[in-house]
């Protein structure tokens, strides 16, 4: 694709990175060329935190059908997993996105 | 003698746009000599393995080659080249002024050494492909261009047009002043192959020096021997394209030391 295109979402959450764990606030989703994949092009997401001025990052390269499988595995976990646990969801404000 | 020489890689400093300090990996051949000097533009991804490579490829068949690293100002010469390159993705990408002022810096470091020949040519894969043509069209000093896949030259959305990329390569096309050589792949989504042949149209009309050549059964990155998009037949033809190129308007009095 050769692009700058990214999404951008707000989010709460922690990461574990290089070095070590911390907190993340943002998540930069795009699907591009890779940098260590060898796939042509791949969805990739960097969750950094912002707030911290964003110089740390986790990061993840995945084919565009395993990214979309992760979606309904991550949705099929909430599912299931707030069900599990009476049905409550933690609620934390976000950032505006 | 041997048939395989020696050759020098490290990393350098360079002054780039605005007088910026930053860094680019600079490799040449050992012997003695003058050899003419090669700019490489990396990809989006950034600052790669697979960038340094090609420097040396170009060293290793004589000449003194250099790749800026456009995303220097993001952080310090420890920090990896991907999460800078991350960032700079996150900000929207580099402004197209200050890679021409980087790519500007690194031909007058080439120029200032004392093995250079006076001849300056430019390569640049993905975004640096569209990088290189914007070179071709605004810098003075390049003796040959070679865009490698680069996407975006034509805009046909003046949406995709912004404070960074103001101008669509294409329309800058009457002052490119130097030889232009294209290497581009079929299957390529970005540039395709209609936009590939545009291009070629409104270089025909304005009477530019230009060769174009298109391989069937490649896409994007097709020289990238890291990536699933690799074609090793294709890329070892463009490969030979490309040093056909430089030679011919770099390079008559160096001479190879690869097996060609």
């Amino acid at each position: 694709m050769c692009s700058y295109i990214v999404e951008k979402t707000a989010l709460v959450g922690s990461a574990k990175g290089r070095k070590g764990w911390m907190r993340i606030d943002t998540a930069n989703v795009y699907f591009d060329h890779p940098y260590y994949s060898t796939l042509d092009h791949v969805l990739a997401i960097d969750f950094t935190n912002e707030g911290e001025g964003g110089r740390d990052r986790v990061a993840v390269e995945l084919s565009a059908d395993s990214a979309r499988a992760l979606v309904e595995r991550i949705l099929a976990a909430l599912a299931s997993g707030e069900v599990a646990h009476g049905g409550a969801t933690t609620s934390v404000a976000v950032a505006a996105e | 003698m041997s048939y395989y020489q020696g050759l020098q890689a490290e990393v350098v400093p360079f002054c780039g746009h605005n007088g910026d300090q930053g860094e680019a990996y600079y490799a040449r051949p050992l012997r003695t000599g003058k050899f003419p000097g090669i700019v490489v533009i990396h990809h989006i991804p950034g600052w790669c393995e697979w960038t340094t490579e090609v420097v040396r490829k170009l060293a290793h068949h004589g000449y003194a080659a250099i790749a800026p690293h456009l995303y220097f100002r993001e952080g310090g010469p420890n920090e990896s080249p991907d999460d800078l390159g991350a960032r700079i993705r996150a900000a929207g990408g580099v402004a197209d002024a200050q890679v021409m002022g980087d790519v500007a810096g690194t031909m007058a470091y080439l120029r200032a050494q004392p093995n250079a020949n006076g001849k300056i040519g430019v390569i640049g894969f993905c975004s640096g492909g569209r990088h290189t043509y914007l070179a071709a069209c605004t810098l003075k000093g390049i003796d040959a261009a070679v865009d490698c896949w680069g996407g975006n030259v034509i805009v046909d959305n003046p949406k995709d047009l912004n404070d960074k990329r103001p101008v669509a390569p294409i329309d800058l096309t009457e002052k490119i002043s130097c030889p232009l050589l294209g290497i581009f792949g079929n299957d390529d989504a970005n540039p395709t192959a209609d936009q590939v042949n545009r291009t070629e149209a409104v270089l025909k009309k304005l009477g530019k020096n230009y060769e174009f050549h298109r391989y069937n059964g490649a896409g994007h990155a097709f020289f990238n021997w890291q990536r699933d998009a690799y074609r090793p037949e294709q890329a070892m033809d463009g490969w030979r394209k490309v040093f056909d190129f430089f030679n011919r308007y770099l390079a008559a009095s160096a001479t190879s030391i690869a097996a060609e």
